[in-house]
Formats: structure tokens, sequence, C-alpha cells
């Protein structure tokens, strides 16, 4: 099959489909709703289960339900949406069954504003809902890329019983780019061993996330942070540009990472040993290749559309061991290239040592930027 | 072939998004990588719309550019914003059908296209957008005539495609005015 223009959201739900899913529960908002719009039409065309429902703390719950059978499920939806789901994400890791949970991010926090942000990466990455529990967060940066990993979502909430995020933000699930969708796979024929499917000639089972006896919760703990480990070492993913010979790094993903990868290549051309590292897997992050990285390079600026949220995970991985610079633009703003490439020729020209908190600094350098603006 | 960006700005119902997709999908069927993204904010709830389209042969980062090689402006509202950002000798198809100010600019290749009026005369004053996009590639080559023309048969929906012919004049016509009105400043 040969590449379609195709537009993000309806794409990522095509994914989806082609990926297995047989129900999705939603509720619309901006910028996610072409997403559970497309699902409306396509979901009963294959005979598979499609509900609107009346919030998106009744579609979470039915994603939940939808999930202990065993089947392929997920809902879409933006920040708030996201935020009103928390605590039935929790039940649903707490219970151990598979979900896919696609996060379109807008700006925030409260109703913000439906431009496109990634000022959920704390909520996403470092879990959102109550109690002891890892998310798997996947951040795709192109529409072909989000296709992919949808469907490794999936099967990673599969292999996993996991929850599995893959977040986006508002330019990606508006645009149009050239994609291949994959082949339709075909619907398993048989349940996994632990879901509930009527108990018809065997012992019920019973699915929940209540452990009454603190030790047995305990248990579950353990069961839950050992998986993670697992998922640690077999599940980290990276992307690259020009990282070969790279004295200097930025560091971004998703939209973020690939404004970046502009202003990398653009720094190329002026001579300057600049290379692009794009974590996909925020959970697990890639601690590994970063540290790697921190002593290849000379200085680094991580780049992203918040405060400096995976920054606080770059500077725990990286440890002092190389100055760590940040460029940010919040509340909706997507940087341009010519921003982000401004900041990588006064890294690449600036030997001194960062003075306490990147973000001091930063947020000196983005005032005159946004008082320039007003 | 270098990267080149174009924002297509205009009021709601001008044709801006379509317009760019048409751009978009004859730069993919032209084997060359492209990005299409559109306002999608309050302001476009505000009555004005526009997109971005990047075309290249190389992988495209950045969907979003703030100086574009190109600006088609459909308004004036729109002249106002994209004027100053219009990169230095880029390109600027202006509609003279809705703008009633030259340009402060003079290192800009541009054109004025009463595109409204042109439209009326095919017989579908929607088609401004079209004759814009006609005018745009004779000054910024990118694309053939022909290789747009085919890919708008290709997508155009359905309801619409008896007006094909029409649309084909449309950025016939706009091609048209453009080379007649450079050759004449030119002699």
């Amino acid at each position: 099959m040969s590449k379609q223009l195709l537009k993000g959201n309806e794409a990522f739900a095509e994914a989806a489909i082609r990926a297995g899913c047989e129900g999705f529960f939603g509720y619309p908002i901006t910028p996610s709703t072409e997403f559970l719009e497309y699902m409306s039409r396509r979901m009963p065309e294959l005979g598979r289960a499609f509900v609107q429902a009346e919030s998106e703390v009744a579609a979470i719950n039915m994603v939940y339900g939808a999930a202990c059978t065993g089947k392929r499920v997920m809902t879409a939806s933006s920040s708030p949406g996201i935020s009103l789901m928390m605590e039935g994400i929790s039940y649903i890791a707490g219970t151990e069954v598979p979900a896919v949970i696609v996060n379109v991010m807008r700006g925030g926090p409260g109703l913000g504003n439906i431009a496109p942000s990634q000022g959920d990466y704390y909520q996403m990455v470092k879990g959102g809902g109550h109690g002891d529990y890892f998310p798997i967060v996947l951040a795709p940066a192109s529409v072909q890329e989000a296709i992919d990993y949808i469907s490794l979502a999936f099967d990673l909430a599969d292999k996993y019983r996991s929850i599995v995020h893959v977040v986006v933000d508002g330019n990606m699930g508006q645009m149009m780019e050239p994609a291949e969708l994959p082949p339709m796979r075909p619907l398993p024929k048989t349940a996994p061993d632990w879901a509930v499917s009527g108990a018809k000639g065997r012992p019920p089972r019973a699915l929940s996330s209540i452990y009454i006896n603190p030790y047995d919760e305990e248990i579950t703990n353990l069961r839950l942070l050992k998986r993670w480990l697992e998922i640690e070492k077999n599940e980290v993913r990276y992307a690259e540009i020009e990282m070969e010979d790279a004295e200097y790094a930025v560091i971004g993903f998703g939209t973020a990472g690939r404004v970046a990868s502009s202003a990398v290549r653009a720094a190329r051309q002026e001579g300057i040993k600049v290379g692009l590292f794009r974590p996909i897997t925020l959970a697990p992050f890639p601690k590994q290749r970063l540290k790697e990285i921190a002593r290849q390079v000379k200085r680094i600026l991580v780049v992203e559309m918040n405060s400096g949220m995976m920054l606080d995970d770059v500077t725990a991985v990286v440890q002092g061991r190389v100055p760590v610079e940040f460029y940010g633009r919040m509340g909706g703003v997507t940087p341009f290239p010519d921003e982000i490439l401004g900041e990588i020729r006064r890294v690449a020209s600036n030997a001194a040592p960062v003075n306490g908190n990147a973000r001091e600094e930063w947020i000196q350098r983005l005032e005159t930027i946004i008082g320039g603006q007003a | 072939m270098q990267e080149t960006s174009i924002i297509i700005s205009g009021f709601g119902g001008q044709g801006t998004l379509f317009a760019g997709q048409v751009l978009a999908y004859a730069a993919l069927e032209n084997n060359l990588e492209v990005t299409w993204i559109p306002s999608y904010g309050p302001e476009m709830r505000g009555g004005t719309a526009h997109c971005t389209v990047i075309i290249s042969s190389e992988p495209i980062g950045s969907p979003l550019v703030r100086r574009p090689d190109v600006a088609i402006v459909m308004n004036l509202p729109s002249l106002d914003k994209y004027e100053p950002l219009v990169q230095s000798h880029g390109v600027l198809v202006a509609n003279a059908s809705l703008i009633n100010r030259g340009l402060e600019r003079d290192d800009l290749k541009h054109i004025y296209i009463p595109a409204n009026e042109i439209a009326e005369e095919i017989g579908m004053s929607r088609l401004a957008n079209m004759v814009m996009v006609g005018g745009m590639l004779y000054l910024k080559p990118i694309l053939s005539l022909k290789a747009v023309q085919a890919s708008l048969e290709r997508h155009i929906p359905d309801r619409h495609r008896k007006t094909l012919p029409m649309n084909f004049e449309a950025m016939e016509r706009g091609y048209a005015f453009t080379q007649e009105a450079l050759v004449q400043t030119a002699s």
C-alpha cells in the first residue's frame, strides 16, 4: 500500500482499528474530536463497539469494563478530558488490564485553550492517577510514527497488561502528512487466560483493583514494579539525528523534537556540530543512551512546549556531568525553528556553567521574547 | 528541491484550507515530502483561516514557519499580517479584489490578482482560491500547473466534481494573468 495524505486524528483512529481495536469509548473535546468522529463512523461499519459516553468519567469506566474481556479497547481525549479520566485510569492499572489512551494535548492548566501543548508531561509520565503504578508513555512526532506507535501501544498493553498512553499534541492531531497505514490485523479467536467471558464450563474469574489486606496490595505493587523493571529493560525507544559526531545535543520529544530537527539541520549548515536526541518512550525514559550522550557532548539544550518537565528527567540522568540548558514555550505556543536555532547558536558559543537553575536563565530570555510580542 | 513554505490566508469560506490541500496532494503525488497544517484555534472561529504547507524533497521537521517563502493573501488583514513576515525575495500573491493598498516592501516578487472578479467571470465566485493558486504557480513553479490540476481531479469531492472544468479554468486564468502582468512590467 502506498502513501496517502492523511489527517493526524483520522489516521491515528484508523491505525487503532487496524491494530485490532474492538471497542472505543469517548467524549468529544478539541483538538482530538476528529478521532472520536472517525471512530463513530468506522467502528459500527466493522461491527465493533463505539460509544459516545455522557462524560469522560463514564467513557474511561466503559474502557475499564471492556478491557476486562481481553479485547483491545481504547479512548482518545485531550488534556482536561484526560484529567477527568484519571480515577478510572488508576483502577485499570490496579486491575492489571490493558488499555490504550491517546492524549492530544492542549494548553493548560484548567480550561486553558485548544492550542498544541506538552504541558501534560508530568501527568502522563509520572502516573497522574493515584497509587503505585507505571504507565508506558509513547510520544511519536509524525503522522506515520503515530500510526506505527499506536499499533505498538496495543501490543505493549497486551504484553504487560499495562496502560499505554500515546501522547501527541494539537499540531499532530490536526496536520496532514503523507503516511502509510498497515494492513488490517485479524482479530484474535481466543481471549487471554485472565479475561472474563461468562465462565461457561470453567471456574469464575474475578478482576478487581481492591486489595483490602495491605499485604495483598503490597504483593500486587511488587508485581507491578517488577513488570515495570522488565519494561524499562526491554521497551526503550528513541530517535536521533546527526548525533554521531555531535558536540552539542538538543533533546526534545513530539512536536518540539520535530521543530528542533529543523533547527539542528540549519545549525549543521552553519557548521555547528549539533545533534538531536528525541525520546519516543517518555516512560520508560531512555536513561542509558542519555548517559552516553552526556559523556559525548559539551552541552545539552532541552526543548519543550511546557515549563521544563522532561528537563527534570534529563538533569536527573545527566547529574551535572555537562551543563543542561532549557528553552520552552508554554500555554499552547509552538516554538518556530528560528527560535531554537538562535538557542543552538547561543548554547554552542556559551562555555559558562549554568548559574543555578536552567529554568531561571530561560525565564529571563523568554520574558524578553514575550515582551516583544505584546 | 529546497524546502518551500507557503502560507495561505483569508476569511473563513474563501477556501484557503482546501487550496493548501490541493498543493499538498500534488506534492505527494510528485514524490515530494509535504506537511499541511491548518489554523484551528479561536482565530478560525473569529472568521479568519490560514494553513501552512511545506514542500520539500527532504524529510520535513517543523510543520510551522514564522517567515514563509510564499504568502497567498486573500484579504487585507492577511496582507497586514504576512507582508512583513515573507522571506526576503520571497513571493507574495495578493487578492486585488479585496485589498486596497499596495505593498510597503520592495524586495518581494509579487502579484495583485483580481481573483474574485476573475472567479465571477468564470461563473463561480468561490473559485478565487484556485485563481490565486494559479498565480502562485507562475511566480513559484515548485509544481507544474498540470500536476496540480491532476491532483485536484483525483481529490475533488464528488459533490463538486461537475465544477472541475471551472476549477481548471480558474487556475489557468490566475496563471495567465500573472504571466501577462509580469511580461508587461518587464517590457
